[in-house]
């Protein structure tokens, strides 16, 4: 913004070359990261591909490694388990999050803010595995700094905390804790960016809070929150490295088999059945196109406004 | 509106078209290439079929657990000339299977295996032969004269139709550990017979409340209760097949006397690797049935229980059972890789590791499985004067009760009953209530890798 307007300053600019260079700063950056989505993004999934539809002498297989995943023993459970959680997961992260960037909104004129967003985002600056690591040092009454929390709720030990029933809870705390934060700096962004000529309308008018935020605030911030909701979908459905970390942590006490990536590593290196594994990781990619289709459809997220 | 949407849309579908066809191209290419380098995926090497690849020397990879650290540091020291690359990971602990994921993924690269490797699980071979990792090694090299001094049937986990494929490292025998002091103290007697054992178990409940006579809570419990106790949960028959009885008659005796016990609590069920029990329970067992690793891992050097305490008994028996059976809880193994371009110097490492009485006599925390350095490792134990008993005896004779109707299959026991049968526990239930689901458990994945199951 700042460098068009001293560029319109100067005296005769070269026409062409200002038209040129953002499209070349622009060309720069998509290609850059079409490089890495091609080899991280699409050469993976080609490969998947032609392993879910093959047999392991290579040999075209229909759908057989499709079903094979879907017969095992371990299917329909993580199945129901990554299903329960992403319920948890997603109405928490948009309940919360959306609620939490609304407060620290209002809060803006007060110093608090600035330091409430750096906290919220402290978590989200860990890489992820790490924060897992941290979560389970909480969970073990024995060693938790809130261990007199665990106590109050009576869990004595790390066994009772990572009961069955509790997964879907704990997995949900662990991955609001570690990716929130850097969606309620986002949606704090997003409400920054609605005219405060409306708000102050709103208020002429004798809207209130709750009133604003309900007609105001959370439509114009519901392609944010649709995007959120797209990327937390896609992320919730391959669960992996929570359960998997657990998993170790409590000599597979819980979290061995559980979610539907986990089934999938399984596949591929302890059943030494790469396809069958890529079969469900090409399931994954299907569900995560299809949730993605669906909500930008409904909510017309490529419209301009 | 639209129209700009729409033209938009042309310009950004057109631009895709483009980067279809690039990606088409690409992906044909690649396609290409996974055909000439993919390939045998699973056709293992087979037992005829070793053929060593070229010997280019170079560095040793070694591989090993955090607790035979000290074996290849060792040998680097007695042997500055060798250029080694000592990497520690957990050693497929609980049935990790580390190993075999990264084998896997190095036999899709084609490069990378390590040359030794130390695994604290002993059905490596399972899996590790049909994946064409593991050298034959009774096939000339290692000569006949040094396998034969491995204890009887401790490199049974290793052979596979007749070739040994991985050596033992140590045997894992399960005794009764007992504290000396408190059993003179309380004039109680050693038990014998898993009753007594029981029995036993009860009286301390009233007398001694909080006092321990073992723990249920590891993955390896099975290994230590079941396996001793004849309950037929893991027979295996052949390669690839396995009885599967886990309800019947000594499972649920054994079984009830875990629960009886653990309800009135003289059996933890907490991991003795836990922060938990080394806090509240180490110093107050009275006795604890486990392997024969149990008295230097955990006595002397985890819970520092004192000098002259601690003394070994053999596993108790079903009161009027005439043959003697132990279990066995791990006792790691050595495998060899087949496509070591350096197979002198690893096979020289293999055998050090393995025999030496520098290291398995000397320093190893447990029973060596190669019987002349297992006397030296024995007469270094007693002279150590840590034990209140000579526990060359109960050992010794332990290692040749290992029960055989209890199997090694390429499915992990440990994993199964940490996921089946310890949750249930945590909640409430009983053992007794659980064996279905264990047998149902066992079953699955039995049958996940591949395996014919009996009921």
């Amino acid at each position: 913004m700042s460098a068009s307007s001293t560029r319109t300053g100067r005296a005769r600019p070269p026409i062409a070359r200002k038209a040129w260079r953002p499209v070349r700063a622009g060309h720069g950056f998509v290609a850059a990261y079409c490089v890495l989505l091609v080899a991280f993004g699409v050469v993976p999934t080609v490969y998947a591909l032609k392993f879910a539809f093959t047999d392991a002498g290579a040999h075209f297989a229909g759908l057989s490694n499709f079903t094979s995943a879907a017969d095992d023993f371990r299917f329909t459970p993580a199945l129901e388990h990554v299903g329960l959680y992403l319920v948890f997961w997603l109405i928490s992260l948009v309940v919360l999050v959306v609620g939490l960037s609304l407060l620290l909104h209002r809060m803006a004129a007060q110093g608090v803010s600035k330091a409430l967003r750096f906290l919220y985002y402290i978590p989200g600056a860990l890489a992820g595995a790490a924060s897992v690591m941290v979560w389970l040092f909480l969970l073990d009454p024995t060693v938790s700094p809130v261990g007199f929390l665990l106590r109050a709720f009576g869990y004595d030990t790390f066994g009772e905390v990572i009961a069955p029933g509790h997964l879907p809870i704990l997995f949900t705390l662990i991955a609001f804790w570690t990716g929130a934060g850097g969606w309620i700096v986002v949606m704090y962004g997003a409400l920054n960016n609605i005219s405060p000529d409306i708000l102050e309308a709103a208020r002429i008018d004798g809207a209130g809070a709750w009133q604003t935020a309900r007609s105001i605030q959370i439509p114009l911030l519901r392609k944010w929150i649709v995007y959120m909701v797209i990327l937390a979908f896609a992320g919730g459905t391959q669960l992996f490295v929570e359960p998997q970390l657990l998993s170790q942590a409590s000599t597979g006490v819980a979290g061995r088999d559980y979610s539907l990536n986990q089934l999938s590593y399984d596949f591929a290196f302890e059943n030494n059945n790469v396809n069958t594994a890529a079969a469900i990781s090409v399931e994954l990619l299907v569900v995560g196109l299809v949730v993605a289709g669906i909500f930008v459809a409904r909510s017309g997220f490529f419209d301009a406004d | 509106m639209t129209a700009k949407v729409r033209a938009l849309r042309a310009k950004v579908q057109g631009r895709g078209r483009r980067r279809a066809g690039f990606l088409a191209a690409g992906s044909a290419l690649l396609l290409a290439t996974l055909a000439a380098c993919g390939g045998g995926t699973s056709t293992g090497g087979g037992s005829q079929g070793f053929s060593p690849v070229k010997q280019t020397g170079g560095k040793l990879t070694v591989w090993v657990d955090s607790s035979r650290l000290a074996a290849a540091k060792l040998y680097q020291k007695e042997n500055p000339s060798v250029k080694m690359d000592i990497v520690t990971y957990d050693g497929d602990a609980n049935g990790s299977n580390y190993l075999r994921t990264k084998v896997s993924l190095f036999n899709r690269t084609r490069k990378g295996w390590p040359d030794v490797v130390f695994s604290s699980q002993n059905n490596e071979t399972s899996w590790a032969v049909q994946a064409g990792f593991t050298a034959p090694l009774n096939k000339g090299l290692i000569p006949s004269s040094t396998l034969a001094g491995w204890a009887k049937g401790a490199n049974d986990p290793c052979t596979v139709d007749g070739t040994v494929y991985c050596l033992r490292n140590d045997l894992a025998q399960t005794v009764l550990w007992y504290n000396t002091a408190l059993m003179k103290k309380w004039h109680y007697t050693v038990p014998t017979t898993w009753e007594q054992y029981e029995a036993l178990g009860k009286k301390v409940a009233t007398e001694h409340p909080g006092y321990l006579v073992g723990s249920a809570g590891d993955p390896f419990t099975p290994e230590i209760y079941m396996w001793p106790g004849k309950c037929g949960a893991n027979n295996v028959t052949g390669p690839k097949a396995v009885t599967v009885k886990a309800t019947d008659a000594n499972c649920k005796r054994m079984a009830s006397l875990l629960d009886t016990l653990v309800a009135n609590k003289t059996l933890s069920t907490s991991s003795v690797f836990s922060s938990d029990f080394d806090k509240n329970a180490a110093g107050k067992l009275l006795m604890m049935p486990g392997p024969s690793w149990y008295g230097g891992s955990l006595f002397q050097s985890t819970f520092k229980t004192p000098a002259h305490q601690i003394a070994v008994a053999p596993t108790p028996q079903w009161a009027g059972d005439s043959s003697p059976a132990t279990g066995d809880v791990g006792g790691g193994t050595w495998l060899l890789s087949a496509h070591s371009t350096n197979l002198k110097a690893a096979t020289k490492f293999l055998t050090w590791v393995t025999t030496s009485n520098d290291y398995q006599g000397k320093i190893a925390p447990g029973y060596p499985a190669y019987a002349p350095a297992a006397k030296a490792w024995l007469a270094n134990q007693a002279a150590s004067g840590y034990y209140a008993n000579d526990i060359t005896a109960p050992l010794q004779k332990a290692a040749d009760q290992v029960w055989p109707g209890w199997g090694y299959g390429q499915f992990s026991q440990e994993a199964i009953w940490a996921a089946t049968v310890t949750p249930g526990q945590t909640a409430g239930k009983s053992i007794v209530s659980l064996l279905p689901a264990w047998q149902k458990a066992i079953v699955n994945y039995a049958r996940a890798d591949g395996y014919t199951v009996s009921q």
